[in-house]
């Protein structure tokens, strides 16, 4: 791996959330323990299901939210403390949205110039000439300039918020769901135009999706998220060709290839997601797991190197009376 | 999959649906032909705007009243749909024809308990006590696998999680013991994980049930699983229809073999490799629309395509495109 452009460090973010009108404050982890290493033109693809912690995390990368305790690096600077402009030059968002990440009452040109405004970077005419270039790269006509939002389609807005994302030059970008609003067709043409773009100017991206078939296509490595933690993070062939983690397993169980051959797959996976007031004892993802046993309940799995990754499971761990070391799921 | 040869539960021919604009007429369906048999599952998939979820709400009789629906047939087993009374439209919901829409919370109401909402749907339709009506509820909740169904009747919809209220959207619908069930993208608002669970209950229950069911979809991963025939929507019309095997294996029209290119699939997409695209926008459909609507994206457009476009194929794949063999050539995908 290249030089790491990105590092958390045992990163976790707890909120403090009141259960009814009268009730005690009481703490919910999102984000628990979190460490990843991200080099150089690296796309980390980050799943996992609705709440368990996958955008808190990209707000932590963004400085919207200060994490509880931990480190994030980018360069190897601590990013706490340091001014939010500066963090925002490096890193930044481009949304799932499109329809409300763009102030629908500015032009083209103000949205994506923005950035270059509030960091007070050159004049008018050298902003102008910058807009220019970077809707052209994000294939976009000079004509949109002066139009708004609203005449813009799906696609068309998405690229409007690449473009505003990439005028700065920032070495990461953290794409949350950045196609999953948009048609097939379109969607197609935007995983294109990121990888392109990452190519070009040796992005790094943190790419956030549900879609595992997308992921797959994208990353570079993957990390899967359940309840606040990070379970497995591994090379994307690593994991998408022999999973480690059960739940790793049961997300890549359920992705629905375009083959008729196939009925719907059995998840194998109970339908309650746990509540993260109350997160179960030991592992987290023991009452869904199929191969749970009573050592799950009583302890937490720590995390143990395998391969070229991490994986949080007791069934790889040495130290474990449940210990298979030849366990691929 | 049922028999053929008997008479089809649903068959709609020439269904047409037009919204008048200030800029003119939008022929947002226009002449759609497609029979539903019985126990049989029959997945629409088509982009925004292709008129997939005004078809399914014309079927329903739930359109707008701004647009205009005509059609030379819509039977749904002997009854026909076109001239139906608002009154006998308002008997077949939910009773014999039922519905399971997108977001789960705008289908359940926020006020009441699901109990109330589950035994309203029975006795809105049926003449049987509260408590009949009740035991069904419980039954058909664990039928969908909800655990502790009985304690779940005095629960409200926002104490359930996204999958949970699903199945209880779905529960309801199957209250009435329905011939046909539509469903307008039923997981698109769900986890991977919840969405199999949600397709595998839904494929189970119909065939069990012998249930007949239109699925609304973008996803052809869902398409592909789920389906017994297809039928991609593009700008107002069916452009192919067929068998999912036939479709999937042997996609005539140059659009279907378009979309299944955009899509990254594992093992057959090399990873980090250009995915296919679409060139283009859709056209518009306000005022006249001639010959293939398809034409300007597509690579193989010829002067024939201006005109008329027939039906080509044969039952059951049938297909909307004048020269499939030269599209299939000028793409290098084997004959």
């Amino acid at each position: 791996m290249t030089a790491p452009v990105l590092e958390l460090k045992n990163v976790a973010k707890t909120y403090r959330v009141k259960q009814g009108l009268f009730g005690k404050p009481k703490p919910l982890t999102a984000v628990n323990d979190v460490s990843l290493t991200l080099g150089r033109g690296e796309v980390l693809g980050l799943v996992g299901e609705s709440g368990c912690g996958k955008s808190t995390l990209a707000k932590i990368l963004l400085g919207l939210e200060a994490p509880t305790s931990g480190q994030v690096l980018v360069d190897g600077e601590e990013i706490a403390g340091q001014d939010r402009l500066a963090l925002a030059r490096r890193i930044q968002p481009i949304f799932q949205d499109p329809y409300s990440s763009l102030n629908p009452r500015k032009t083209i040109a103000d949205i994506v110039s923005l950035p270059l405004r509030v960091h007070g970077i050159g004049d008018s005419a050298s902003r102008a000439k910058s807009v220019r270039e970077t809707l052209d790269l994000v294939g976009l006509p000079a004509r949109v300039l002066n139009t708004y939002p609203s005449q813009m389609s799906g696609g068309q807005r998405q690229r409007v918020a690449i473009a505003r994302a990439l005028i700065m030059r920032p070495e990461i970008v953290i794409c949350d769901e950045p196609t999953s609003a948009l048609d097939v067709s379109v969607q197609s043409q935007i995983l294109n135009l990121l990888n392109e773009l990452r190519e070009e100017f040796g992005l790094t991206y943190l790419f956030i999706s549900h879609d595992l078939a997308v992921v797959e296509h994208l990353a570079t490595r993957v990390a899967v998220m359940y309840l606040g933690r990070i379970v497995e993070e591994a090379p994307v062939a690593a994991l998408f060709d022999a999973p480690r983690h059960p739940y790793a397993r049961a997300l890549l169980n359920s992705v629905l290839t375009p083959d008729p051959a196939q009925g719907v797959p059995d998840t194998q996976l109970g339908a309650a997601y746990p509540n993260p007031i109350a997160p179960p004892p030991g592992c987290h993802f023991h009452p869904r797991c199929p191969f749970a046993q009573d050592h799950c309940k009583a302890a937490a799995p720590r995390s143990v190197p395998v391969g070229q990754g991490h994986v949080k499971c007791h069934l790889h761990d040495p130290d474990t009376p449940m210990y298979r070391p030849d366990f691929t799921v | 999959m049922s028999d053929q040869n008997e008479k089809p539960l649903l068959s709609v021919r020439g269904l047409t649906l037009d919204i008048p604009l200030a800029s003119g007429m939008l022929h947002a369906v226009r002449g759609i032909d497609f029979d539903l048999h019985r126990g049989e599952t029959l997945c629409i998939v088509g982009e925004s705007g292709s008129g997939k979820s005004l078809t399914s709400l014309a079927v329903m009789g739930l359109l707008d009243k701004n647009i205009r629906r005509s059609a030379a047939r819509m039977d749904f087993d002997g009854t026909e749909l076109t001239t139906a009374s608002r009154r006998q439209m308002r008997a077949l919901r939910g009773d014999r024809i039922a519905m399971i829409f997108q977001e789960p919370m705008t289908s359940l109401n926020p006020a009441y308990t699901i109990g109330d909402q589950l035994i309203e749907a029975l006795q809105l339709h049926r003449s049987v006590s509260r408590d009949t009506a009740r035991k069904r509820a419980v039954e058909l909740l664990e039928k969908v696998g909800i655990t502790a169904a009985a304690s779940r009747l005095s629960q409200y919809p926002h104490q359930l999680s996204g999958g949970l209220r699903q199945r209880v959207v779905i529960a309801m619908a199957l209250m009435c013991e329905p011939e046909l069930i539509i469903a307008d993208e039923p997981t698109t608002a769900l986890d991977v994980t919840i969405q199999a669970q949600i397709l595998r209950l839904l494929v189970d229950l119909t065939k069990e049930m012998n249930v007949a069911m239109i699925l609304i979809t973008h996803d052809l991963g869902v398409v592909a699983r789920v389906a017994d025939k297809v039928g991609v929507m593009y700008a107002g019309e069916l452009v192919e229809t067929g068998p999912a095997s036939d479709v999937f294996g042997t996609p005539m029209h140059p659009y279907t073999r378009g979309l299944l290119r955009c899509i990254p699939q594992p093992g057959k997409t090399e990873r980090g490799a250009p995915l296919g695209t679409i060139p283009g926008i859709v056209p518009s459909l306000v005022g006249d629309v001639q010959g293939c609507a398809f034409r300007t994206r597509c690579p193989h457009a010829v002067d024939a395509c201006r005109a008329a476009i027939p039906e080509r194929g044969a039952p059951p794949h049938e297909f909307l495109c004048v020269h499939p063999d030269g599209a299939r050539a000028a793409e290098g995908v084997p004959a």
